[in-house]
């Protein structure tokens, strides 16, 4: 083997450019820019993208070990389970037929009924089926990566379900995966009513491991423990009427703006493995502007709110 | 068969022996190695233990190779796990330029100790970057973890003789009956 020359450098005391303590400088200040870029006004989505983009092979390769483990998992199954699942789903199609069967003639009246009344459809038949690719790393955030993007036609802001409720809404698209913010991260807001007493309110998240609970909510407002929570609607985001959560505790001290109400999701937020992403709704109309003698009321009456 | 005696005896270089520099396509290849390990999927137990392997695997190469691997490496490095997390930009570069220096400051020290007191050491910096991040985040409006959060850094630490042992392997000088 031909001998590797020596490196010959010119002893450390001669150049070794600034200082590590002028580069932490440089570079400390430089992510702190950068932080403060991202979280106030979110100029780096289009970095996100291409870098994202760059490193999804990568993410791709090392899931690859995983699923061919689950794949050789579910090939050798218990013949007994699968029987088992089997008589379960027979069962569970059973107990729908009725409302299947019902389905085409409701849809229909519904149809006519919506003509007459000259109402457009909130949502079409958009869904798609989506899988859990893995849950974000991030010990901050309640986040999962699922395995369809923009090349599936994803957009930031489609309400996404599981089998039993609602589980989160998209929130960045890459071209090949979508990042779901879960309805229990923090300060993500869910308007809901409540559906026993239609008493409207919007659901916040609390973060890793904490009940998510109803804001703004007047002590003496018709809440009960066991109330189940639904979408209004009334976002644009997310499709009226989809269960969310259910009412477990509720504290009313009078002295208080507000009742203290914790709830549990109904959905299995991030313990689901297929989720439904729901189209867009139909565009809100725009709200009406103020009309312009209450301006002058408001002005007349020293500073006006801004709307 | 000498060199199958030789991989397969796993004492660590003590601190008189002089390592070879490491070769540059090594260090990119372990920096890669360990992105792609912060990014395997986990759930669960394994999700809350798994340690941050690029940041054990940075500070090896701060403090063995200052002259490949430094503050800005560290902080670019930071820059593309912030990407793969999809976490705020900028936090694992802050996280991962500070060890950096941290690790330039106390290299010299470091490896004059045996591999487990090492590894406190290690826990100590690992553990003062976690907490960094925290106060960021919190700046940040986010709520506090749950005391798990505590364990990753604690686990990486105790990687340390370990990726210690594979990352100075190829360094380690050649006996004198070999070649």
């Amino acid at each position: 083997m031909a001998m590797r020359p020596i490196p010959v450098d010119a002893p450390a005391f001669f150049h070794r450019g600034p200082s590590p303590l002028a580069r932490l400088a440089f570079f400390g200040l430089l992510s702190i820019a950068l932080l403060f870029a991202d979280t106030r006004y979110r100029y780096l989505e289009g970095i996100r993208q291409v870098a994202g983009t760059v490193l999804y092979p990568f993410q791709r390769a090392v899931e690859m070990p995983a699923e061919a483990v689950a794949w050789v998992g579910r090939y050798f199954a218990d013949k007994a389970h699968l029987a088992d699942e089997n008589v379960e789903l027979r069962q569970a199609l059973t107990a729908q037929a009725p409302v299947a069967q019902a389905f085409p003639q409701l849809r229909e009246e519904n149809d006519r009924l919506k003509t007459l009344l000259d109402l457009q459809a909130r949502y079409g038949n958009t869904g798609r089926a989506v899988e859990v690719l893995y849950t974000g790393r991030d010990p901050f955030t309640q986040k999962v990566f699922v395995n369809k993007g923009m090349q599936a036609g994803l957009a930031p802001g489609e309400a996404v379900l599981d089998d039993r409720g609602v589980v989160g809404q998209v929130t960045r698209v890459f071209p090949y995966m979508a990042e779901v913010t879960l309805v229990t991260d923090k300060d993500q807001a869910v308007p809901v009513k409540v559906e026993r007493s239609g008493v409207r309110s919007v659901l916040f998240g609390n973060g890793t491991g904490r009940a998510p609970d109803l804001r703004f909510t007047a002590p003496s407002a018709d809440v009960r423990v066991g109330d189940r929570l639904l979408t209004s609607g009334i976002d644009g985001t997310y499709p009226p009427n989809l269960p969310v959560a259910e009412v477990i505790d509720i504290e009313r001290d009078t002295g208080q703006m507000f009742a203290r109400i914790a709830t549990r999701p109904l959905s299995g937020v991030d313990r689901s493995q297929y989720l439904l992403v729901l189209g867009q709704a139909a565009a809100a109309p725009a709200r009406p502007e103020e009309p312009a003698d209450s301006d002058v009321v408001k002005r007349g009456r020293g500073r006006g709110r801004r709307g | 068969m000498r060199a199958l005696t030789d991989v397969v005896s796993f004492a660590p270089a003590s601190p008189e022996e002089i390592l070879r520099p490491p070769q540059p396509w090594f260090v990119l290849l372990t920096l890669l190695a360990a992105l792609v390990a912060n990014m395997a999927p986990a759930s669960g137990v394994f999700m809350a233990l798994r340690p941050d392997f690029l940041a054990v695997v940075l500070l090896y190469w701060c403090i063995q190779a200052p002259r490949y691997v430094g503050v800005g490496t560290a902080w670019f490095v930071g820059l593309v796990m912030d990407v793969a997390d999809a976490t705020l930009f900028g936090q694992h570069a802050l996280a991962y330029a500070v060890l950096a220096f941290a690790a330039d400051y106390f290299r010299r020290r470091v490896l004059r100790f045996p591999l487990w007191q090492q590894a406190v050491q290690v826990a100590v910096l690992l553990v003062a970057t976690a907490g960094l991040v925290l106060v960021v985040r919190f700046i940040g409006g986010a709520p506090m973890p749950r005391w798990t959060y505590a364990a990753p850094p604690i686990v990486g630490a105790l990687l340390w003789p370990l990726l210690s042992v594979l990352l100075q392997r190829p360094q380690r000088p050649r006996r004198r009956g070999d070649r």
